[in-house]
């Protein structure tokens, strides 16, 4: 049960994008079109879940009983940046046409700032191993929800005539703010 | 590119370049802390510190750096400084350290630090990549200002914790929530846009 409200805060409630403000860059850079916006979130996904596995263990089994935690930033962020380079190697190597399909999201992840949240809340809330595994999924899957619905609206908006000022950037914003105010009403439900 | 004098290297961070509003880097910690003016200014102040620092480290080793591992490279420079900055914060205002939470961590992977070491102190001397520095930051700071001191004034009816607005105003709280960041920004990156559309002209 506990696991199932942790997954739904961190999908719905306290989506990463719209209520954290976490990995808004890919958010406003990659949301053009539906189905690279998904390949994004899934590769993103898959980097969040096991770069928050790792760094789990790396801050309670070696950080901890070491009281290096001063070193945490330095650490999770290291493990990031080698993690999200062996994926890419792993994926190439397995099966290439995923590989090419997500192309230059890949190596973007690193400074994806949804990836390196994650890892930090983790450690916060004091989530023990398999809560911050079901954490992960939860929030990879609030930020693909997210961007998805985003991309779809901008397709849509490609079509309308919006303020000269507001093209672009600003309408995202404003787009990404009524989107924000919808998911507000989730709140409710745990 | 025709060489800049000095001036012109720190004013262009300001407003032509100025990160947030032309550039659209660094959204996450300038649409995350601007609840209160307060934190908008301690996020802006400890991004330009660690800015200026790293841009220093970085343009003095620039030509020892190997070009493959550059950016694993700037980023543990960057992340050493952000510690720093962390545990200033945590002794000194542990209110702020405290609201402002993951996001001082978050500078870390804020693309405009890592966007102005890859793009600028990398390629000139120290002085340069100082002033540079100086001009993101200060824009950075700037903007994040403006944005949080809308959003406190609209959304709780004080600035900096002094009540400024008249007694029977009642505060629109959703300005202080996610969708009011995301709104006020919008609305600023598009008045931008119509400044510099009109300087143009």
């Amino acid at each position: 049960m506990n696991l199932l409200v942790i997954f739904i805060g961190a999908a719905l409630i306290n989506n990463f994008v719209l209520q954290q403000f976490l990995g808004i860059c890919p958010f406003v850079g990659v949301s053009k079109k539906v189905d690279s916006s998904f390949s994004m979130g899934m590769a993103t996904t898959f980097v969040m879940v096991i770069s928050a596995m790792v760094t789990w263990l790396i801050y309670n089994l070696i950080l901890v009983p070491f009281e290096l935690q001063i070193l945490q930033y330095v650490a999770f962020i290291l493990v990031i940046a080698s993690l999200v380079q062996f994926v890419e190697m792993f994926i190439k190597k397995v099966s290439k046409p995923l590989y090419d399909a997500l192309g230059i999201f890949l190596p973007l992840i690193t400074t994806n700032c949804a990836i390196l949240g994650l890892a930090l809340t983790a450690v916060l809330k004091e989530y023990n191993f398999m809560e911050t595994l079901i954490y992960g999924v939860g929030a990879g899957i609030g930020f693909t929800l997210a961007l998805v619905i985003m991309a779809g609206i901008r397709e849509e908006l490609e079509l309308v005539d919006v303020p000269k000022s507001f093209q672009g950037a600003a309408i995202t914003m404003i787009i990404a703010g009524s989107l924000a105010l919808a998911f507000m009403g989730f709140a409710g439900i745990i | 590119m025709k060489e800049k004098t000095a001036i012109q290297e720190l004013v262009k961070g300001i407003w032509d370049e100025n990160p947030v509003l032309v550039q659209l880097l660094g959204l996450c910690p300038t649409l995350a802390v601007t609840s209160s003016a307060e934190n908008g200014l301690a996020m802006g102040l400890a991004a330009t510190f660690v800015l200026l620092c790293s841009s220093f480290l970085v343009s003095m080793f620039r030509k020892m750096i190997p070009g493959q591992v550059r950016i694993a490279a700037y980023i543990v420079i960057i992340a050493t400084f952000v510690t720093i900055a962390d545990r200033f914060l945590a002794a000194f205002v542990p209110d702020i350290s405290k609201s402002l939470g993951p996001f001082i961590p978050l500078i870390i992977v804020n693309c405009m630090i890592l966007g102005r070491q890859e793009a600028f102190a990398s390629k000139n001397g120290i002085g340069r990549s100082l002033l540079d520095a100086m001009g993101m930051g200060l824009g950075f700071t700037f903007t994040l200002l403006v944005l949080s001191s809308i959003r406190e004034i609209l959304g709780a009816g004080t600035w900096f914790g002094m009540r400024i607005m008249w007694e029977s105003f009642a505060e629109w709280g959703v300005m202080s929530q996610a969708p009011g960041a995301f709104i006020t920004l919008g609305c600023l990156i598009a008045g931008a846009n119509w400044i510099n559309a009109r300087r143009k002209a």
